[in-house]
């Protein structure tokens, strides 16, 4: 066993765990604040679900030997069965299946919950928890399995994917766009004012996010070596990139630098260093950044053109930053593959991924509307579904501005004649 | 008795409830309040999508005064308020029948 690179997996795992949650800050900072605790909630709901499903056959089916022609892993593996501590990948040199299992549960995990920003505000909890159980079911385990087991076909075919690019920003931005078109716009939608609640929160989810992609991109690696540091710096350098990139934009076309933009900026870069980082050199990297930030700062304007509400422009950052990083690294990959053969191939593995999603995700969407309804009610909706689904709101907005009292003279609320603590909130 | 109301810049509350302590007032109300007057809202951008804000934040102050406070209060007020910028606010009077102190029953001018 490689005591380093299984160290390396181990941490990057958690990693990306954290980006999830962060994930869950980004879009829950861009909500209008009757739903934020819902958006919230919708990603952070995908750790619970996806890693039961992991490890009960997830695993198997992504990773599990091949059922043939490279399109689904076998049942070998339901349970973990077959796999225990000193299971190694590879080698003598190789690290814990655990630790790889662990590793990409994360990203199966991360998956569905990015789909999240685009239905924003308006989906039942139950409906959603449901779609992302048999959405990572029928659409993440294979699409996995495809480009990341070595029999998988578009593995085969040498399709470079190094950390997700197709299997989770394209699957995804994909999957949200055909959820939307069934589930259908807000309420509201281009009418009223729909803006960020809370854009700190919104650059705390960005940092998050940035943060735990280093293991996301680096740990992809899967060793501690050349290739993870490669992708490391990569990924640093096509994020600020990126940012700089849609702020440029932004602030050609609409007049300033916002905040907004450089979070969403920063996403767009690591969305598109994802697939290609490993691959390209630091200038590479820096033009694969420009490009994904200034597009996708365009791309999500379409959503009012064409009229979906897509709403957090899932499909905006995630699908076409997806498919930048995934076809430029056709061009400009620096390890002798590059040129219009690659490209090709690029191309065939982004517009399968893409086909196969969309119809999959499409099916789910309608069947879930059939069995219990996809769509919260118009009430919930207009009320807001942070009472109607989760009995709570998040925020306590009670005080109106000025000086606070001071800390010395809080009052004996509690009636037992002994001071109340500092600071402390006594309930009435 | 007269109830002087002010509808001002936010940032502006801590400078007039200052300069109303120092005249003399021993209590005022508060309210966080949205509106607009000639200057209108403003536009924001997220995402490139613009919002026009019509209303914008302000604060509400009312104090109840004797009659022959009310036109040096106005003043007070309208000092402490002042920026110069377009959106200051405006200050008004209204005079009022009666007052009462709710713990006691006093009436009048004697309730504040």
């Amino acid at each position: 066993m490689n005591g380093a690179d299984t160290a390396f997996v181990l941490i990057s795992a958690a990693l990306v765990m954290l980006m999830t949650p962060g994930l869950a800050f980004f879009y829950g900072g861009m909500v209008r604040v009757k739903s934020a605790l819902n958006m919230l909630m919708m990603s952070f709901v995908s750790l619970g679900i996806v890693s039961i499903l992991w490890v009960l056959y997830g695993y198997s089916l992504a990773f599990g030997g091949d059922i043939g022609g490279g399109l689904l892993g076998n049942f070998d593996h339901l349970a973990l069965s077959g796999i225990d501590a000193t299971t190694l990948t590879g080698g003598d040199e190789g690290i814990p299946v655990f630790a790889f299992a662990a590793f990409q549960l994360m990203f199966a995990a991360l998956t569905p919950a990015l789909m999240s920003g685009a239905l924003a505000d308006r989906v039942k909890f139950t409906a959603w928890s449901l779609f992302i159980a048999l959405w990572v079911t029928v659409v993440y385990f294979p699409v996995a399995h495809w480009v990341w087991q070595e029999d998988g076909w578009l593995y085969q075919l040498d399709v470079i994917d190094f950390a997700g690019g197709t299997a989770v920003h394209i699957n995804a931005g994909v999957g949200a766009l055909a959820a939307v078109l069934v589930v259908g716009k807000r309420i509201g939608f281009r009418k009223e004012p729909m803006r960020p609640h809370n854009l700190p929160l919104v650059m705390l989810g960005a940092a998050l996010l940035w943060f735990g992609w280093f293991g996301f991109n680096a740990g992809s690696a899967l060793a501690a070596d050349g290739t993870a540091a490669t992708m490391a710096l990569n990924t640093q350098v096509a994020t600020g990139a990126a940012m700089l990139g849609w702020l440029v934009y932004e602030r050609v076309r609409h007049g300033a630098f916002t905040t907004l933009g450089a979070a969403s900026g920063a996403v767009a870069g690591l969305v598109a260093i994802t697939p290609s980082g490993a691959h390209v050199n630091a200038l590479g990297a820096i033009l694969i950044g420009i490009v994904a930030g200034a597009v996708c700062s365009w791309a999500v304007s379409l959503k009012y053109r064409l009229g979906y509400d897509d709403s957090l422009d899932v499909v905006g950052v995630h699908l076409v930053g997806g498919v930048i990083g995934t076809l430029l690294v056709g061009v400009l990959a620096i390890d002798g593959v590059g040129g219009l053969n690659q490209l090709g191939k690029q191309a065939i593995g982004a517009f399968s991924v893409m086909a196969f999603s969309f119809v999959v995700s499409w099916l789910l969407a309608k069947l879930v509307d059939k069995l219990i309804g996809f769509r919260a009610t118009e009430d919930e909706e207009t009320s807001g579904l942070d009472q109607a689904f989760h009995a709570e709101t998040g925020y306590d907005f009670s005080t109106v501005g000025g000086t606070p009292a001071s800390r010395n003279t809080v009052q004996d609320l509690t009636g037992t004649g002994a001071a109340a603590p500092r600071n402390k909130k006594v309930d009435a | 008795m007269k109830l002087i109301t002010a509808v001002v810049k936010p940032h502006r509350l801590d400078e007039i409830k200052e300069a109303l302590q120092a005249f003399g007032v021993q209590g005022l109300t508060v309210t966080e309040a949205s509106g607009y007057g000639r200057q209108r809202g403003h536009t924001e951008v997220y995402r490139g999508a613009e919002y026009t804000v019509d209303l914008v934040p302000k604060v509400r102050i009312e104090v109840l005064v004797e009659d022959g406070d009310a036109e040096q209060l106005l003043e007070v007020v309208v000092k402490a308020a002042r920026t110069g910028k377009i959106g200051d606010g405006k200050v008004w009077s209204v005079p009022v029948d009666t007052a009462v102190r709710v713990r006691t029953g006093e009436r009048g001018p004697d309730a504040l």
